[in-house]
C-alpha cells in the first residue's frame, strides 16, 4: 500500500510540474509550435492520471481498451479537421 | 445444445409474467423482460403518434393546394412526424424491446449487467416523451427534424428548447441502454458461448450499442450549442458572432448518419435470426455476416458529409464521403448475399416472420441501392431535398427497420407472451404492409426524380395523381399496421398455449419455457456447439 | 431481505461484479469525451484558423486563476486516487476526509471560475448583458463564445462530480457505504472525477495557453 501511494504522490508532482512547464511555456517564443507543446503536455498529464489515478497500469485488456477508444476516435477527428483547416485556400 | 434443465421449485417455474401483478411490481422491475413490455407500450405509443402526424401530411398531399392544413401546420406536422418516429420509435424499437428481452436469454445470462440502469433508461425514455407530448400541446415545431441553424437558433417560431431537451433526455436513456449491452455481452455470457458462438443478433446490437455510445453524445452537445445561442447569444453557429451554421450540420450529422445505422443494425441482426430459423439451416457465412456488423458501425461513422453534398461543403471533402458512402454499402450488401445464401435449399417455412423477413430484404435492397444514387454527388446535386430522398430513407427505415421490428414481434410474440397467434392473419398483415408501403413510398422516388421537393406542401397539378397513389398506399398501411394490434393482443387471451420452440429454431432463448421464469434459466447453461447447429437429416414434407 | 447472491445478481461472483462496474465506467466515460469531443475540435480548428484572434482574445482570460484551476484539480484528482486506495482498504475515516476535501477543491474551482466569469462580466466580454465590449470583429467573439460554452459545460460537470465525491464521503463517513465491500463505488466515482479532471486539463491550454 505504501509504494502505491507514493507512486501517486509522484505522479502529482510530475503533474504539477508540467502544469508549470506549460504556463511557462506560454512566455516562450515558439510561434506556431505553441499549439503542438501545449497539446503534447496536455496529453502527457491525460496519460499519467489515466495510468496511474486511473489505475488503468492494473486493469484488464478490455478496460484499457474502453478508456482509450473514446480517446483515439477524437483524436482522428481532431488530426482530421486541423489538417483540413491547415491546408483549405484562405478565403475558402 | 444446452442440457435440458429440471424447475426445482414451483416459484422457479413461476413465468417473469406471473411474478407480480400490481402495478408497482411492473414500474419498479428490473427484471429486463418485464422493462422490455414497458418500452413496448411506450413506443407503440409513439409510432402512434408519429403515425397520426404522418397521416396529416398524408392527408394534406391529396391535393395541390394547401386546403387541409397550413404551412406553418404543415412544418410542425413533418417536424413532429420526423422527431417522434426517429428518436422516440426507431431508435429505441428494436433494442429496447427485443435487445433487453433477448439479450440475456440468448447469452445466458439471467439479466443485463446493470438491471437498475435498464430501469432508469426507461424512466429517462418517459421523461423525455413528456417534453415531446408538452411541446405538441402548445403547438410544436416547425424546423424540420433535423433542427438546422440559422432558423433553429434565430427564427423559428416554435418550441425549439422543449423540443431540444426532449431529445437531449431521450438521447441519455439511449447511451445508458447501449453502455448496457456492452458491459453485458463482455461479462455475462455462459460458459461456453465464446464470441464465436453468439447469435447474430447480439452481434448486431453491441456494434449498434458501440454508435449508440459513442454518436449519441455529439447530438447531445449540437442541442447544448442551440440552447447556449438560443438562450445566452452564444454565437457559434452565427456568422455575425463568428460562428458557422454548417458546424451544425457537420455536428449534427456526425451523429445522425450513425444513428439510422442505430436503426437498421438490429434490424438486421433481426433478419439474421428470421431467415436461419425459417430455413432450418444455418446461417451462411456466419463471419462474414458478425464481421459485417462491426464494419457497418466503423465505417458508418465517416460518411455523415453525404448529408451536405449541396450545403457549401468542401468538394475534396465531398468526394471522400462520396467515395466512403459507397464504401459502407458493401458489408450490408454482404449479409444479403449471405441471407440469400442461408435460404437456398433450406427448409423454408412460409410463416409471418419468414415472410416479414422477405419483405426486409427486398425493400432494404431498393432502399439501400436508391441510397448508393445518392451517393453519387452528380445525381444528389439533382435530387437533394426532394421526396427521392424522403423515399430512400422510408425504404431503409420503415421498409427495413420497421418491417423487421413486426417481424421480431412475430418471431419472438410466442416466447414473450406464451400464446400463438393465428397465422393466418400474420401472413394477411405481412403482405399488406408490404403492398401499402410500396404503394405509399414507391411514387416518391419518381416524385422526387420529376423535382417534386420535400418539405413541401403544394405542388404543380401534374404530381397529383402520384401523390394521391401515395396517400392511398398510406392508408392501406395504416390499416395494415393496426391489423397485428387486433390479432396479436387478441392472441393474449384466446391464442393456445405456445410451446417452448414453436419454430423449432436454434438458439438459447427457445430452450427455456414460453413465457420464460423470472430468472430466465433453472440451471445456467452451458453452450458446447456453434451457433444455428441445424442438423438437416431429412427433408421435411411441405406443411 | 435480499441473500447476499441476490444483491449480486446478474453476477456470480463478486469480481465478475467488479469488473463490469469498472468496464461499465470507462464505458461511460467514452460517451462524456465524445460530449466535449467535438468543442475541442472545434477548438484545435479555431486556433488553426485564426492563430492572432486566439493570441489577442485569450489575453483577456485571467491566466493564474486557470493554472490555479488546473491545480485545484490535480491535486483533488490526487486526494480521489488516495481515497480509492484506502477504501480498498477499509479505512474509511481516510476515504470520507480525502473524498470530502477533493469536493471541496472542486467547490473552490467553482468559486474561482465565478470570479472569472464575474471579471469577464464586468470586462463586457459575455455577450447579451454587460457593458460593451472591448473586443470586436467575428473571430474573437467566436473565441469568447467557446470558452463561455465549454467552461460552463465543464462547470456542470464539476458540480455534479463534486456531488456525488461529498455524497460518496459522507456514505463512507457514516458506514452507509461498508468499505471494503463496497470500495468499487469509490473507484466509480472517483473515474468520473479524474474525467472531469482530464477534460480541464485539456480545456486549459486550449483556451487559457493561446495568448
Amino acid at each position: 500500500m505504501g509504494a502505491q501511494v507514493r507512486n501517486r504522490l509522484i505522479v502529482w508532482v510530475a503533474l504539477m510540474a508540467l502544469l508549470a512547464l506549460t504556463v511557462a511555456l506560454t512566455f516562450a517564443p515558439l510561434g506556431g509550435f505553441r499549439l503542438a507543446a501545449s497539446l503534447a503536455i496536455a496529453t502527457a498529464k491525460a496519460a499519467l492520471i489515466y495510468w496511474v489515478f486511473m489505475d488503468l497500469r492494473t486493469a484488464d485488456g478490455l478496460t484499457r481498451i474502453a478508456a482509450l477508444c473514446a480517446l483515439a476516435l477524437l483524436a482522428i477527428l481532431v488530426l482530421l479537421a486541423v489538417i483540413d483547416a491547415a491546408v483549405r485556400v484562405s478565403g475558402g | 445444445m444446452s442440457p435440458v434443465h429440471r424447475p426445482e421449485t414451483v416459484e422457479e417455474q413461476q413465468s417473469y409474467l406471473r411474478a407480480g401483478h400490481s402495478l408497482r411490481s411492473w414500474l419498479f422491475s428490473t427484471d429486463h423482460k418485464r422493462i422490455a413490455l414497458l418500452y413496448l407500450i411506450s413506443i407503440s405509443a409513439f409510432f402512434f403518434v408519429g403515425a397520426l402526424a404522418a397521416a396529416a401530411i398524408r392527408l394534406e398531399l391529396v391535393t395541390p393546394q394547401t386546403d387541409f392544413l397550413t404551412r406553418e401546420g404543415y412544418n410542425r406536422a413533418f417536424t413532429i412526424h420526423g422527431i417522434v418516429m426517429v428518436w422516440f420509435f426507431l431508435i429505441p424499437s428494436i433494442p429496447a424491446v427485443f435487445g433487453n428481452f433477448l439479450i440475456p436469454l440468448m447469452i445466458g445470462a439471467k439479466d443485463l449487467a446493470f438491471p437498475k440502469l435498464n430501469l432508469l433508461s426507461w424512466y429517462i425514455y418517459v421523461l423525455g416523451g413528456i417534453f415531446v407530448l408538452y411541446t405538441l400541446a402548445v403547438g410544436g415545431v416547425d424546423t424540420g427534424w433535423t433542427l438546422y441553424t440559422p432558423l433553429s437558433t434565430q427564427f423559428a417560431n416554435g418550441h425549439v428548447l422543449t423540443i431540444a431537451a426532449a431529445i437531449f433526455i431521450v438521447g441519455f436513456s439511449s447511451i445508458l441502454t447501449g453502455l448496457n449491452f456492452i458491459v453485458t455481452i463482455h461479462t455475462l455470457r455462459a460458459p461456453g458461448m465464446t464470441w464465436g458462438r453468439l447469435p447474430l443478433f447480439v452481434w448486431s446490437h453491441y456494434a449498434t450499442s458501440v454508435i449508440l455510445v459513442l454518436a449519441t453524445p455529439v447530438l447531445a452537445l449540437a442541442l447544448v450549442l442551440i440552447a447556449a445561442e438560443r438562450l445566452f447569444g452564444l454565437g457559434v453557429f452565427d456568422p455575425k458572432l463568428g460562428g458557422d451554421p454548417l458546424l451544425f450540420q457537420n455536428l449534427f450529422w456526425f451523429y445522425s448518419h450513425p444513428a439510422v445505422y442505430i436503426m437498421v443494425l438490429p434490424a438486421m441482426g433481426v433478419v439474421s435470426e428470421l431467415v436461419t430459423a425459417a430455413a432450418h439451416k444455418r446461417i451462411f457465412g456466419y463471419v462474414f455476416v458478425a464481421a459485417s456488423s462491426i464494419a457497418i458501425a466503423g465505417v458508418g461513422f465517416v460518411v455523415w458529409g453525404h448529408h451536405m453534398f449541396v450545403a457549401g461543403q468542401s468538394p475534396y471533402a465531398s468526394v471522400v464521403f462520396s467515395f466512403l458512402s459507397l464504401v459502407v454499402a458493401v458489408p450490408s450488401a454482404i449479409k444479403v448475399y449471405n441471407w440469400t445464401a442461408t435460404l437456398y435449399k433450406g427448409d423454408i417455412s412460409l410463416d409471418p416472420p419468414f415472410l416479414f423477413a422477405m419483405g426486409f430484404i427486398g425493400l432494404f435492397v431498393i432502399g439501400g441501392l436508391t441510397g448508393l444514387m445518392l451517393a453519387m454527388l452528380a445525381v444528389d446535386a439533382h435530387v437533394h431535398d426532394t421526396t427521392f430522398v424522403v423515399a430512400h430513407f422510408h425504404y431503409i427505415m420503415v421498409g427495413g427497420a420497421v418491417t423487421a421490428f413486426f417481424g421480431a414481434l412475430h418471431f419472438w410474440w410466442p416466447k414473450i407472451t406464451g400464446r400463438m397467434y393465428n397465422l393466418v392473419w400474420g401472413r394477411i398483415a405481412a403482405a399488406l404492409i408490404f403492398l401499402g408501403f410500396n404503394l405509399t413510398f414507391f411514387p416518391q422516388f419518381v416524385l422526387g426524380y420529376l423535382g417534386m421537393p420535400r418539405r413541401y406542401p403544394v405542388y404543380p397539378p401534374q404530381f397529383q395523381w402520384l401523390h394521391d397513389l401515395s396517400s392511398a398506399g398510406a392508408s392501406i398501411l395504416g390499416v395494415a399496421y393496426a391489423l397485428p394490434l387486433v390479432y396479436l393482443v387478441w392472441s393474449l387471451r384466446r391464442g393456445p398455449p405456445a410451446p417452448a420452440n414453436p419454430w423449432e429454431a436454434f438458439g438459447l432463448e427457445w430452450t427455456v419455457p414460453s413465457p420464460p421464469p423470472k430468472h430466465n434459466f433453472d440451471t445456467p447453461p452451458v453452450v458446447t456447439g456453434p451457433a444455428y447447429d441445424y442438423r438437416l437429416k431429412t427433408v421435411r414434407k411441405r406443411r | 431481505m435480499s441473500t447476499a447472491a441476490e444483491r449480486l445478481e446478474p453476477f456470480d461472483l463478486r469480481s465478475q461484479k467488479r469488473r463490469a462496474d469498472r468496464f461499465g465506467m470507462f464505458v461511460f466515460l467514452a460517451s462524456e469525451i465524445m460530449l466535449f469531443g467535438p468543442l475541442f475540435v472545434a477548438m484545435a480548428v479555431y486556433r488553426v484558423l485564426h492563430p492572432q484572434a486566439a493570441a489577442e482574445t485569450a489575453r483577456h482570460l485571467n491566466l493564474w486563476l486557470g493554472a490555479a484551476n488546473t491545480a485545484l484539480l490535480l491535486t483533488s484528482s490526487l486526494l480521489v486516487a488516495l481515497a480509492v486506495l484506502a477504501g480498498q482498504n477499509g479505512r474509511r475515516r481516510v476515504v470520507a476526509a480525502c473524498l470530502l476535501t477533493a469536493a471541496l477543491l472542486g467547490v473552490a474551482f467553482l468559486v474561482v471560475k465565478g470570479v472569472e466569469y464575474q471579471a469577464e462580466y464586468v470586462e463586457g466580454l459575455m455577450p447579451k448583458i454587460g457593458p460593451p465590449s472591448p473586443i470586436a470583429g467575428r473571430a474573437p467573439t467566436l473565441f469568447m463564445s467557446l470558452y463561455f460554452v465549454s467552461t460552463a459545460l465543464h462547470a456542470v460537470h464539476v458540480t455534479v462530480g463534486a456531488l456525488l465525491l461529498a455524497g460518496t464521503g459522507v456514505g463512507a463517513w457514516s458506514r452507509r457505504l461498508p468499505l471494503p465491500k463496497r470500495a468499487m463505488t469509490v473507484e466509480v466515482v472517483g473515474l468520473y472525477w479524474h474525467l472531469v479532471d482530464v477534460i480541464w486539463v485539456f480545456l486549459f491550454p486550449l483556451l487559457y495557453l493561446a495568448r
